[in-house]
């Protein structure tokens, strides 16, 4: 550590005083809306706000979970969750069995499914909204769980990840589980996925909390506002016209909708990094 | 690459790989296949009839001036946003590599901007600098500057970007750290030794042995720049005022879904397409290369 | 204790199977209103609903009125589409040329067999939203015309005497200087700047538009509303705005909430603005005839309208239509139709409604709300005059929208601005053309 070389006291304390006003910017619009969560439109209306805590939290949140706009916000969340985790699992577990058929076996088209999967990788869902909303359309999967998940279950991160994991896993292995007359899937089952725990904790926390912030395929494909998610459901909240916007009860919804995704990075925390470092070699 | 050992048999395989493969075909080549064919044809709003015109949404788009200049915006766009947010990360990152005590603690506080969506991201921001009750844009009116980002273009630009950084910096922070943990303390000592000081030491051996990182994040911010902040530009600006935010992605859903020009929004699909292929191949081509010495 | 929970169990499903089968024929109304207006959409529905049992009338917000078409829209490539879409004027001529998707009023009040009148409906609110043959094809629902809402105290505290004439644009202008000289940050704001601005601007000025009677004989129309007055107007808003005598709070009615908070002296806004201010409004205002340019031959002609209409979409059973035509006949009737205009300023659509009103002595009550209809029906419409049928012209409006803001901001001159907004408007008026041949 370059730390090393330079020890003065008074170099190490502006360092650290450095990084706490790094913190302190970067944690800056979260504490004000925490504090506009708590307390009443009225002191919000004139600025400037108040910088401390005031006494509406309770209000508040119980305003915004029950009420919400167009759907109360418990429901919403309700619905973030069973996307994400949709999306988390979904993408885990196809692209788990993609990836032993890709490494562990030698069959026909391997190369054309391989490089198939591999184009997923450059077309966000952003550049095919329209005929994929036209698509979820026709089967009639408007609104419905399965919409909000299929598509995007379709990239190919995991695979990926996956398929570099398993090639490091030493052939010694799976010419045992051979000369033992295993089936591929025993192998598979008992030897390849508990290896292969920490990437697929690691994983599950990215996706969970790529599922979790969609925005732009949720907003297309609920016209029913009971299907909306937290994240594209914010905006709604915001006044169109010439109505005044409930400041109190966005800000908490926007607490409400950061929240899980935030316990997940922080209490898995190491994973997570791994996971994000992995993801992107 | 190739594993030495493989199982026997066909069918399993094709079975397992089923699923995705499905998945592919119906949710990913199926639409990129529509949005090509659909590029050609204007249809009615309705969908109940659609005239041929070959290649007359492209050259619709590309003699509009809004369009090019959504090329532009995008650009400066990305552009910003990767400098900001690489910035900040890079001295959040320096200084966190410098002490041992507490660092795990700074990490912590650090990276869980990571987590909030872009969208809910431009909710806060917008709070923020909201003409009427933003505490930001209050403070600036008692300082005498005048802010209105709902009619100044710049303001605007200038809102979104910062919105879209703020969580980026995390996730740049990461790797930066990642990346400066990596350099070998030998070498920093035996400059150190020599009589570099910090500055002298950044530029002549840090900053190059962090190049691969730097080149890695270039790319990875520039492709975030362009697709994940829809949400950030939808909440805040709703690609304005006069679409000077309207960067190429949130035209595609502007004219599509808000104009009901769908047979434009499709041959903007193709020309993303085009545009992140070649991203992509890029990334893959020459950063990858780089990173793996 | 097994049994006796089996028993319960039994019990409660036995109970439930026993729920009578026949639920009414659910009818979906897709519109656009919250608030207060929103409240008394609400209570029409309640009404209706508690009125008979064959028919439940199921009304959702959709957003604003662009968000509430697109919704529409979008419903209809989907198979998704409600039974009635409100949709704003300026989606009319995008509804017309949508022959498979939409169910022509008319025809739905024959079949339905319920009670119906089109003779009965005032003429500029009808003339909108009918073919040249008189056939109805959508329900005109609220119609509005926009007017000039003065805040009197406002007016007071700037020393003017709050009954002055306010009539032409530059005794507005006369007023505007003092109540800036008062201190005020906003004397004049607007809503729906385009509508109040532009179009109604043309056509109260007997000012053309667009070519081809304003878009209602052909689909060739070109834009043309870059013409002297309109530029002279405009170019005068944008001085105003660089003096801060004119504040711009939003292209929507987002400048309702400024006036209502006492903010603004004056507020040229839709008739209908009239439920909200005096719902929220604690200073004495009045509602005054929007002012005009007397340089102008012809003027004052006559308003235009704005507001929305109900359209049946396609693709339902004969026997959700017959709901629809009876909530249609329910909603024109003529004690609906005068408590709606009573409570919220928008016009009454028929001569009955009209009439009862004015037998009841609201006018009278209250004073100013006959305006709106005194405005639109003072002289016969012309050529320049009624309305404007347009396609894409939510889209033309969004362009509009942003040029003006230009010169609001003083990026672009008024020349400029509307002669870019015409251009632009008339590539998409192409576009509509060709996808509608």
């Amino acid at each position: 550590m370059s730390g090393m070389v330079e020890k003065s006291g008074k170099a190490v304390w502006l360092i650290h005083f450095g990084l706490i006003i790094g913190i302190a910017i970067v944690c800056f619009p979260i504490y004000l809306a925490f504090i506009a969560s708590s307390v009443t439109q009225a002191e919000l209306v004139r600025p400037p706000m108040p910088l401390l805590p005031g006494d509406q939290l309770v209000e508040n949140y119980t305003r915004a979970l029950f009420s919400g706009v167009n759907a109360p916000v418990w429901k919403m969340l309700l619905n973030s969750m069973i996307m994400a985790l949709g999306i988390a699992i979904g993408k885990i577990v196809i692209s788990l069995l993609s990836a032993f058929a890709i490494v562990y076996f030698k069959f026909p088209l391997r190369g054309v499914f391989f490089w198939l999967i591999f184009m997923t990788l450059m077309l966000p869902v952003e550049v095919r909204i329209v005929p994929t909303y036209e698509v979820i359309a026709g089967f009639g999967m408007l609104n419905s769980y399965s919409g909000l998940i299929l598509p995007l279950v379709a990239s190919a991160t995991a695979t990926f990840l996956f398929r570099q994991f398993y090639m490091t896993v030493p052939d010694e292995l799976a010419e045992a589980a051979r000369v033992d007359g295993a089936s591929p899937m025993r192998f598979f089952m008992d030897i390849l996925l508990p290896m292969s725990r920490t990437n697929i904790a690691a994983l599950f926390v990215i996706l969970f909390i790529y599922g979790w912030n969609q925005y732009l395929w949720p907003l297309l494909m609920t016209t029913d506002p009971d299907m909306n998610t937290i994240v594209m459901g914010i905006r709604q909240m915001f006044p169109s016209g010439d109505d005044l916007a409930d400041w109190p009860v966005i800000m908490a919804t926007a607490l409400l909708a950061m929240l899980p995704p935030v316990l997940v990075v922080v209490l898995m925390q190491n994973l997570f990094i791994k996971g994000l470092v992995d993801t992107e070699k | 690459m190739e594993k030495r050992v493989t199982f026997r048999g066909w069918k399993l395989p094709l079975i397992l790989i089923l699923p995705q493969v499905l998945v592919t075909a119906v949710f990913f080549f199926w639409p990129a296949g529509q949005a090509i064919y659909q590029s050609a044809f204007i249809p009615d709003p309705f969908g109940l009839k659609s005239q041929f015109v070959g290649f007359g949404n492209f050259e619709y788009l590309f003699s509009d001036p809004y369009y090019l200049a959504s090329f532009k915006t995008t650009a400066i766009f990305s552009i910003l946003v990767t400098v900001v947010s690489m910035s900040v990360a890079l001295w959040l990152a320096l200084m966190a590599d410098r002490i041992i005590k507490g660092s795990g603690t700074y990490r912590t506080f650090l990276i869980w901007p990571y987590a909030v969506a872009p969208a809910v991201a431009g909710v806060l921001w917008l709070f923020m600098f909201n003409p009427s009750v933003g505490i930001v844009a209050w403070s600036l009116d008692q300082i005498g500057y005048d802010w209105n980002h709902k009619l100044n273009g710049g303001q605007a630009t200038w809102l979104v970007v910062l919105a879209s950084s703020w969580g980026r910096i995390s996730y740049n922070f990461l790797f930066f750290l990642a990346g400066l943990q990596a350099v070998p303390r030998s070498v920093i000592e035996a400059a150190a030794i020599d009589g570099a000081h910090f500055w002298r030491r950044f530029w002549t051996i840090v900053f190059p042995l962090l190049s691969p990182t730097t080149f890695f994040l270039l790319v990875v911010n520039i492709v975030y720049a362009f697709f994940e902040t829809f949400g950030v530009i939808h909440t805040i600006t709703s690609g304005g005022p006069q679409q000077s935010t309207t960067i190429l992605v949130y035209k595609v859903f502007a004219d599509g879904f808000v104009g009901q020009d769908l047979g434009s929004s499709a041959a903007q699909s193709v020309v993303l397409l085009v545009v992140v292929g070649l991203l992509t191949v890029i990334q893959f081509k020459f950063i990858e290369r780089r990173v793996h010495y | 204790m097994k049994k006796a929970l089996l028993g319960t169990l039994m019990a409660a499903t036995l109970g439930t199977a026993a729920l009578p089968a026949a639920a009414a024929t659910e009818i979906q109304w897709w519109h656009a209103f919250t608030g207060r207006l929103g409240d008394l959409l609400a209570e029409q529905i309640e009404t209706f609903n508690a009125s008979q049992e064959d028919f439940t009338v199921v009304g959702t917000h959709k957003g604003n009125y662009s968000e509430t078409l697109n919704a529409g829209i979008a419903a209809f490539r989907a198979g998704e589409q409600p039974h009635l879409l409100m949709v704003f004027e300026v989606g009319t001529a995008t509804m017309m040329s949508a022959a498979g998707a939409i169910k022509p009023v008319h025809e739905v009040m024959a079949e339905g067999g319920a009670p119906f009148d089109s003779d009965g409906f005032l003429a500029p609110v009808k003339g909108y939203y009918t073919t040249p043959e008189g056939d109805m094809l959508s329900l005109p629902y609220n119609s509005s015309t926009p007017v000039l809402y003065v805040n009197r105290d406002a007016l007071e505290a700037a020393g003017l005497d709050p009954d002055m004439d306010l009539s032409t644009w530059e005794m507005v202008d006369g007023a505007l200087d003092k109540v800036k000289a008062a201190g005020s940050d906003c004397p004049l704001t607007t809503a729906w700047q385009s509508w109040v601005h532009l179009e109604n601007l043309s056509a109260y000025h007997d000012v053309e538009f667009a070519t081809k009677e304003n878009g209602f004989t052909a689909l060739d129309t070109e834009l043309s509303f870059n013409g002297p007055l309109q530029v002279a107007h405009v170019q005068a808003m944008g001085e105003w705005a660089k003096d801060g005598k004119f504040f711009y709070a939003g292209r929507r009615n987002e400048g309702g909430a400024n006036f209502r908070a006492g903010e603004c002296a004056f507020f040229t806004e839709s008739s209908a603005g009239y439920a909200g201010v005096k719902a929220e409004a604690a200073f004495d205002f009045e509602i005054r005839p929007l002012p005009y340019w007397p340089a102008a031959d012809g003027a004052p002609q006559n308003t235009i309208i704005g507001g929305s209409s109900l359209w049946a979409l396609s693709g339902h059973e004969a026997k959700e239509y017959k709901g629809v035509a009876e909530f249609l006949s329910f909603l024109s009737s003529s004690d609906i139709q005068a408590k709606w205009h009573q409570d919220t300023g928008y016009l009454p659509i028929t001569t009955a409604a009209y009439e009862q009103t004015k037998a009841e002595g609201f006018y009278e009550a209250n004073p100013g709300t006959d305006i709106a209809i005194l405005q639109m029906t003072a002289k016969p419409t012309t050529a320049n005059s009624k309305g404007l049928r347009l396609g894409s012209f939510d889209q033309i409006r969004g362009i509009i929208d942003e040029e003006l803001e230009a010169v609001w901001s003083g990026d672009k001159d008024a020349q400029a601005a509307l002669d870019s907004a015409v251009e632009r408007g008339n590539q998409l008026l192409r576009r509509f053309e060709q996808a509608n041949k």
